[in-house]
């Protein structure tokens, strides 16, 4: 097996489902001859012809409508938006048609396809680059929002989603693109959606989180460790339909839960997390549940984005108030 | 390129020019204005999309008159807009796909879709986009000039499959300010897209006038941005509609790339039965496009032609009032959907996640119809 970074486990798992799958075919902005701004399509375009990769003009509401369209006439478009910050012209498309066709036509019409977005901040990008916009999507019934964490559970995570028969948006954090290489199988196993994946096993809290945030989450359950905490660290995968089971159940298992996000905190997917562990286990918890997520504030400049996005010291606090009660 | 400023011949010069051409068969009476198009032989083609519009205009006052009498939700009427609509059904193929906004019923039709889908979407359920017969083309869509990007999408997928296949979306006069127009015409352009778009500018878009819409002179020549042929026709002349529109499909679907059709024409009727347009234009105004309407100058040129008289329409009359009854009373005794349907069509499969709700949906369910 070749070890290899999550944006070549990406770029990967797009070849392995366009080899297979005829109708496979991917458009946005510079994904042809340019290979993406990250290179998660290079190559794409030179093995697969101009028919099937296809560079399309600077419009994001367009591309998320053209993919609708492509969608609908049985081909399953796979399409980037250059920066997840670069979201909010296709959001009409994408809540008022990619979330609703299937319901609104009884079943009729459908829209096998994925949006691939750069998600988050931490690479000292422009204004406008470094944004986690999730809680955005995860709020519309229809979609299925997902966010890998490690070169493999993205090559898995994305052959899922190009398979489903229902629109993914895939939010890739950009601090993992090149962060590590990890031996992936290009064996062309999908991981599921909608399921929590455990990290690492442990009996006094439960750390839920995703994405970037899963690194600096482990680092902590590595240092708890030392101190004799033991966390059990849940990555959540798919935001939504999220998989509130596996949670529920790590939570009556050890007691206490910390949930962990990159994105702002004001009606985050941490709120929804919080209200349904609070509903459903709230007489299992040993102590009151904590939130540690960015700051309800504007996305800052880089200079101060790693004071924005929480870290390691946060995270190992919240841990040590809640074991505290 | 950038001819215009390395041109060794002046400083300033013109380096684009563009004319909109206007196109119409019929006179304001129904007679013809010149040389007719050689598919005015088919007189059978001729009296189906006739029966078409009568078709369309008696639906739609009857569902003004549902919506009046509390049996049908707010409703957009058609009135005015059965050339418009029915020409651009009779020049498509069954396996081109429609894209439309929510007032082309003319058009959807005559691409098989029953009066009993119509009232049951405007009536509040789902069940009324399930097309049987068409069943690729797109419900119709509300939020406005968003169905171009779809259009142009299905465009998209016909031409990566090599199919001799078009999309067909109209869009109003309002719906050109939106970006979503300008950005699927530009896409179509780029990539000479199988794609025919027809302006319905029926001047107004509820109380805004189309001369508050836009400064351009046509809405057609938004097309030259793109750069994508363009032409402007009568849109109350079922004959030019349909003449230009099989035209544009014609060269869209031998490669020849899209096409941008404005067919003028009024809405004679309020925006929808929410609106009251007595409120922003005049009644001369309305009684001056009224004369014009496309319905009577058909009639006029079937029964010059000798193709149509008075037992003709009596038995057409007759044959409409019988069907919409039939449509209506199907409507009135659909029941309504379980509440499941709330939750069985969002995905391919329900969210576990999902399974409590719809359970508590069950419990809770209203009574009635």
């Amino acid at each position: 097996m070749a070890k290899m970074t999550m944006v070549e486990a990406i770029n990967m798992a797009h070849a392995w489902e366009m080899a297979r799958d005829p109708s496979v075919v991917v458009l946005g902005e510079d994904v042809g001859i340019n290979g993406g701004v990250f290179r998660a399509t290079v190559g794409l375009q030179q093995r697969f012809g101009k028919q099937r990769v296809q560079d399309t003009p600077l419009a994001e509401g367009l591309i998320a409508g053209t993919a609708v369209g492509l969608a609908a006439q049985g081909l399953r478009p796979v399409a980037e938006i250059q920066f997840m910050g670069f979201i909010y012209p296709a959001l009409d498309q994408i809540a008022s048609h990619m979330a609703r066709l299937r319901n609104r036509t009884r079943g009729r019409l459908t829209c096998p396809l994925v949006m691939r977005m750069p998600h988050g901040g931490g690479i000292h990008a422009p204004e406008h680059h470094s944004e986690s916009l999730e809680a955005l999507l995860c709020h519309h019934p229809g979609l299925q929002v997902v966010c890998p964490s490690s070169p493999a559970r993205a090559y898995g995570l994305l052959l899922a989603a190009i398979r489903s028969p229902d629109p993914v948006l895939f939010l890739e954090p950009v601090r993992l693109y090149r962060f590590a290489r990890q031996e992936v199988a290009d064996d062309g196993q999908a991981l599921p959606l909608g399921r929590c994946f455990v990290l690492r096993e442990g009996s006094d809290l439960t750390l839920v989180t995703w994405g970037a945030m899963t690194v600096d989450s482990l680092k902590a359950a590595e240092q708890l460790a030392a101190e004799g905490v033991s966390c059990e660290v849940l990555d959540v995968g798919t935001l939504s339909p999220i998989d509130f089971d596996a949670i529920l159940d790590s939570v009556v298992k050890t007691g206490r839960l910390v949930v962990v996000h990159e994105a702002a905190r004001n009606c985050g997917v941490g709120a929804e997390i919080a209200a349904t562990v609070a509903e459903h286990a709230l007489y299992d918890l040993l102590a009151p549940i904590r939130r540690v997520t960015g700051y309800d504030t504007i996305m800052p400049l880089y200079r101060l984005e790693h004071d924005y996005i929480p870290g390691v010291a946060r995270i190992v606090d919240a841990v040590r108030a809640a074991m505290a009660e | 390129m950038f001819k215009c400023y390395d041109s060794p011949m002046s400083q300033h010069h013109v380096v684009a020019r563009f004319e909109i051409a206007y196109r119409a068969c019929l006179d304001d009476d129904g007679k013809p204005i010149g040389a007719l198009p050689e598919f005015v032989e088919d007189g059978e083609l001729l009296r189906r999309m006739y029966r078409m519009m009568v078709r369309a205009r008696a639906f739609d006052a009857k569902a003004v008159n549902l919506q009046r009498t509390g049996k049908l939700g707010t409703y957009p009427s058609c009135l005015g807009h059965e050339a418009a609509h029915v020409g651009v059904g009779a020049a498509m193929r069954p396996e081109d796909v429609l894209f439309t906004v929510y007032r082309e019923i003319g058009t959807k039709f005559w691409r098989g879709v029953g009066l009993l889908d119509i009232l049951l979407y405007w009536g509040g359920d789902e069940r009324g986009t399930l097309y049987e017969r068409t069943p690729q083309d797109f419900p119709f869509c509300v939020p406005i000039g968003s169905q171009m990007a779809h259009a142009a999408g299905a465009a998209l997928a016909m031409q990566i499959r090599g199919e001799p296949r078009c999309a067909l979306a109209f869009i109003g006069d309002g719906g050109t300010s939106q970006g979503a127009f300008y950005e699927a015409i530009n896409l179509a352009g780029v990539k000479a897209l199988p794609l025919v778009c027809v302006i319905v500018n029926n001047r107004w878009a509820i109380s805004v006038p189309v001369t508050a819409q836009s400064a351009a002179q046509t809405l057609a020549q938004k097309a030259v941005a793109a750069g994508i042929p363009a032409l402007q026709v009568d849109g109350n002349d079922v004959l030019v509609v349909y003449e230009a529109v099989a035209e544009a499909l014609a060269r869209a679907r031998s490669g020849g790339g899209p096409t941008v059709i404005e067919a003028l024409t009024y809405r004679l009727s309020d925006h929808t039965t929410s609106d009251d347009a007595t409120r922003y234009r005049s009644a001369q105004e309305v009684e001056a496009a009224r004369r014009v309407e496309p319905i009577a100058r058909m009639r006029n040129f079937l029964s010059a032609r000798g193709l149509w008289d008075g037992a003709a329409e009596e038995a057409l009359r007759r044959e409409c009032s019988d069907e919409i009854e039939t449509a209506v009373q199907q409507y009135l005794s659909t029941p309504k959907q379980s509440t499941d349907a709330m939750f069985d069509y969002l995905y391919a499969q329900l969210p576990p996640t999902l399974r409590a709700q719809r359970e508590e949906a069950r419990r809770y369910a209203a009574p009635g119809h």
